[in-house]
């Protein structure tokens, strides 16, 4: 099979030319391996989706390939932020410089175990915090569809890999939209499932209560049989949930009798004109496959956003207090005391909107603001929460854009931190309410991809994959055009 | 913890001037902190360890690794549950855990798992003195700094050891319901013995086991107002602690005495000067920013888990003393010894049951345990693991009282039993002829031949000397190797003298 052939196969089609005999689960990872490498050594001339790149299938005794057929050796590139043994992890962070984790991250773990190679880890806004891949300490990552672009974030690395070829599939995270919003700016499938489904364990942790692993891929049954993989109670993780059923193959092919709840919240003012048109091109098709589509109200949506950035920040100042030049990662020498090697390393060691998310939540945080930040803003998520249990009373799932506009320019909102929060308006809402929500492509503006959002209540992760692939197939959005 | 409650009135300037002249009152409230004896750490797998080499026994969540996660040790719930019924506190129904925020080289996360607002336990009480809260933490680790100073400043290199980092902690609050430094250590002995009886920890203040600081302030007596408090910490000893206590109330008192007013602040006791140093003033004191812990659920206890934990409790020592008392009609502090020195009681008890012949008194039995056995005993050993089997000490006992052996052959066979073991003390007494004078032989002539060999001492004890009795009597002791009985050699002395 010529590499133009294998590269056009999804990762299910690889598996399924593997079963055929038509082609090696070895010949897939040495393929994707050559294009990784090639971007990663092109440095400032590449898109710069990787932080670190395999030598090759199992170079150093982590970067394992397993022998379970299940996935065949394929190759799967990571976010940073995942604990890999032995692999530099580090969440996109100076302070983090270098780190080799002793252990490697349940999700990941189970993926080797069922047979994926690690190909890569991938760039990504530093700890997550981000909707660019801007604030990277190893430099943005470009968006393949124009490389003036950004791929969006934080999953910028795994987004823009996936969409232009240079990996089958990747992992990310989620917080706040971090896999749906650049799956949605590189024209590819990205998930957030319900929290809980999969082990946080081994993930660099942003804000705990949100943050949640999720598959990249180039298509929904990817997206699944990726997932099918990951999820699973895990003794690690306290906060880990059994999935109710095993994660299927998406067989949908029809939307008959599925009720798509449009929020008026999440469509109006503020979303682009193109970007509008491309999801009202989408709902036109998906009544074309029987589905209902009403409007709906989401009456406390439009306060996500505030609450997000009091409690992720407040989670986060917490969570990152543990680097503090002690143990591992940056220390600053030179220091005379113990409190200035605490400022120094902090100082330098992480960027600038680390440190802006940090104070945020040690306010927020603080004796005698707590109840006016902290927990007025879990009071707007339990609303949140409420709020969509009540629209899941009357729709099967949610439909929205998922970000209000198209890959924005690098360095165009770097200046102004609430247009780059105004990125997640539409999938922050989901993340609060720790519901599943996929983002997939539903056609181009100016160019640009543009994401289609459905969201679905906890646990409806196959219902809402079954939906997804019956969309997919009848938006017949080819992606080729990003891969490079 | 709690929050002082300080009186405004205290402050102000005509109640100072009638405080430094009223009688004062201490009022004291204890922060008890106990390291449980479960087999791994409080949110990971660590085994638990004391004294081994530094940094054997870490992982990546004890360490604060990125990526880590914990995950409650369902022992140390058990335990605090056990706690918390032994103080006959109300156990909750859901409890939460917490971060309590704060930077120092010893807390690898930046934050230690703690509990806030939804402690495990509420209210309760031990003996007199009522019960805040009881919930549970985890251990920081142990920092080492080297260089002249011993303190973080000033020295030349600071290590951390995180073995001891993770380990399950419970803390245990009072009431400010203790008024003496005596009290408050007769308290904290009380708290130990019930907490060594429950087994969940080794509850050793040396070891740090044991931890205790106090809430110290002053009022005048007779009122029910509270002062500005102080905390005291750093008391790693019972004598410390009293000390400690007693340095702080007299150091408050001449502050009140003198016009002042207490500053609310937290005290570092140093047990060799005896000085008291201020740590931090309330001030600077931390915003620990405490929030619900994200990574953990709310820990839900349910039936299931309190009959479990009720199932384990053992008779409490308070309970144990009045039983002892009662049963061997014993003297109050001798049953309170039994009771709080587990091992003592159990062994007392297990002599008593042993069916020994001649049956010991349980008042003398329990002297030889407390007294005799404990004193050839290293400090702290259980007797049970001593060579002395209980059935022998209670027939020694009971050789004593039935006058078949006197006290100081008694001690003798005691001494080879705490050295060679043996059930059988009376072989010991046959074989090297320590059984008491029998009826067979003749004493009076024995102290007879004293009398004469000893002719200077007997006309001084005869003039009223009592004391000049002692050659005579040591001279029948010699002849009788000691089996005569010293209270039948004087009466046959002063009759044979005729006094």
């Amino acid at each position: 099979m010529s590499d133009a052939e294998l590269l056009a196969l999804s990762a299910a089609g690889a598996l399924a030319a593997i079963a055929a005999g038509e082609l090696a689960g070895g010949e897939v990872f040495d393929a994707y391996l050559k294009r990784a490498r090639g971007d990663h050594e092109a440095g400032v001339d590449g898109l710069n989706c990787f932080t670190w790149v395999a030598r090759g299938p199992a170079d150093d005794g982590s970067s394992e390939r397993g022998d379970s057929p299940a996935l065949a050796g394929l190759p799967l590139a990571v976010k940073d932020l995942f604990c890999t043994e032995g692999v530099p992890s580090q969440s996109g962070s100076r302070i983090l410089e270098g780190y080799l984790p002793p252990y490697t991250a349940t999700a990941v773990s189970r993926l080797t175990a069922a047979g994926a190679g690690l190909l890569a880890k991938t760039n990504q806004d530093e700890f997550a915090m981000g909707s660019s891949n801007e604030n990277s300490a190893f430099g943005p990552v470009l968006n393949p569809w124009d490389r003036e672009r950004v791929p969006g974030g934080s999953s910028g690395g795994s987004a823009a890999a996936v969409a232009a070829g240079l990996a089958p599939w990747a992992l990310g995270t989620d917080t706040g939209g971090s896999i749906r919003q650049p799956a949605a700016l590189c024209g590819i499938v990205g998930m957030k499932p319900t929290y809980g489904l999969v082990s946080r364990y081994g993930m660099i942790a942003f804000a705990s209560s949100l943050d949640q692993a999720g598959p990249l891929t180039r298509d929904v049954t990817d997206a699944a049989l990726l997932l099918s993989h990951m999820v699973g109670q895990d003794p690690c993780d306290a906060t880990s949930l059994a999935s109710p059923e095993p994660i299927r193959t998406p067989f949908g092919e029809s939307l008959a009798g599925v009720r798509l709840g449009v929020p008026d919240e999440l469509t109006g003012e503020g979303i682009e004109a193109g970007v509008m048109e491309s999801f009202n091109g989408a709902l036109d098709s998906a009544r074309e496959l029987g589905a209902e589509v009403e409007r709906v109200k989401l009456p406390h949506a439009p306060h996500a956003l505030s609450a997000y950035y009091v409690l992720a920040p407040a989670e986060c100042s917490s969570n990152l207090a543990r680097y503090d030049g002690v143990r591992y990662g940056l220390r600053a020498e030179a220091a005379d005391d113990l409190l200035q090697m605490y400022t120094r390393t902090r100082h330098d060691g992480f960027g600038a909107e680390v440190r802006r998310r940090i104070m945020l939540g040690t306010y927020a945080l603080s004796s005698g603001y707590y109840d006016a930040y902290y927990g007025r803003a879990q009071r707007v998520r339990t609303k949140i929460a409420e709020d969509f249990r009540h629209v899941f009373g009357g729709v099967d799932f949610v439909v929205t854009p998922t970000s209000p506009t198209v890959a924005f320019k690098l360095g165009e909102r770097t200046a102004d931190p609430l247009s780059m929060y105004y990125s997640d308006y539409c999938t922050v809402p989901m993340s609060l309410a720790g519901i599943p929500a996929l983002s997939m492509p539903c056609g181009l503006s100016e160019g640009l991809p543009v994401g289609f959002q459905i969201s679905g209540p906890a646990f409806s992760e196959n219902r809402l994959l079954d939906a997804a692939r019956a969309l997919e197939r009848a938006l017949a959005f080819d992606g080729g055009a990003a891969r490079v | 913890m709690a929050e002082p409650r300080v009186s405004d009135a205290l402050e102000s300037a005509p109640v100072r001037a009638a405080v430094a002249a009223a009688e004062l009152e201490p009022v004291i409230g204890l922060e008890i902190h106990v390291q449980l004896r479960t087999a791994t750490k409080m949110f990971c797998g660590c085994e638990l360890s004391f004294g081994d080499e530094p940094n054997t026994h870490t992982c990546a969540v004890c360490l604060g690794l990125p990526g880590s996660l914990p995950v409650v040790n369902e022992r140390a719930v058990h335990f605090g549950l056990m706690i918390g019924i032994a103080l006959g506190s109300h156990l909750a129904e859901r409890s939460i855990f917490h971060r309590k925020n704060y930077f120092y080289p010893d807390l690898p996360k930046g934050y230690q798992i703690s509990q806030y607002d939804e402690p495990l336990c509420r209210g309760g009480g031990l003996g007199g003195v009522r019960i805040h809260r009881v919930h549970l933490e985890e251990d920081a680790a142990k920092l080492t700094h080297i260089g002249h100073s011993g303190r973080i400043h000033g020295s030349d290199a600071s290590v951390v050891d995180f073995n001891r980092g993770g380990t399950p902690l419970v803390e245990i609050v009072t009431e400010p319901d203790l008024r003496s430094p005596e009290q408050a250590g007769e308290w904290l002995r009380l708290l130990r013995a019930t907490l060594r009886r429950l087994g969940v920890s080794d509850v050793n203040m040396e070891e740090g086991s044991l931890r205790c600081d106090a809430n110290i302030s002053l009022r005048r007596a007779g009122t029910d107002e509270l002062g500005t408090k102080t905390e005291l910490k750093n008391m790693n000893s019972f004598r410390f602690l009293e000390r400690g206590i007693r340095a702080e109330i007299a150091r408050q008192e001449q502050v009140l005495r003198s016009g002042g007013a207490v500053a609310a602040e937290t005290l570092h006791f140093d047990p060799v000067s005896g000085a008291i140093t201020s740590l931090r003033s309330k001030e600077e004191a931390h915003d620990y920013r405490y929030f619900p812990e994200p990574d953990l659920l709310p820990v839900a206890i349910d039936e299931q888990m309190i009959s479990a934990a009720r199932e384990d409790m053992p008779e409490l020592p308070a309970e144990r003393a009045e039983r002892l008392a009662r049963e061997g009609n014993l003297h109050a502090d001798t049953a309170q010894l039994l009771a709080f020195r587990s091992e003592l009681g159990d062994y007392y008890e297990a002599a008593l049951q042993s069916g020994a012949d001649p049956v010991p008194p349980p008042q003398m039995l329990a002297n030889w345990v407390t007294g005799d056995l404990v004193s050839r005993l290293g400090d702290g050993e259980d007797p049970a693991s001593s060579r002395v089997e209980a059935a022998a000490l209670a027939r020694l006992v009971g050789l004593v009282s039935a006058k078949q052996v006197n006290v100081g052959a008694a001690r003798h066979v005691l001494d080879r039993l705490v050295a060679e073991g043996g059930s059988d003390p009376s072989a010991m007494i046959a074989e090297e002829g320590l059984a008491a004078l029998g009826a067979e032989d003749d004493l009076a002539a024995i102290v007879a031949a004293a009398l004469e060999a000893n002719a200077d001492a007997a006309e001084r004890v005869r003039d009223g000397n009592a004391k000049a009795i002692g050659p005579i009597v040591g001279h029948v002791m010699r002849e009788t190797k000691g089996r005569a009985d010293g209270q039948e050699v004087t009466r046959l002395v002063h009759q044979q003298l005729g006094i």
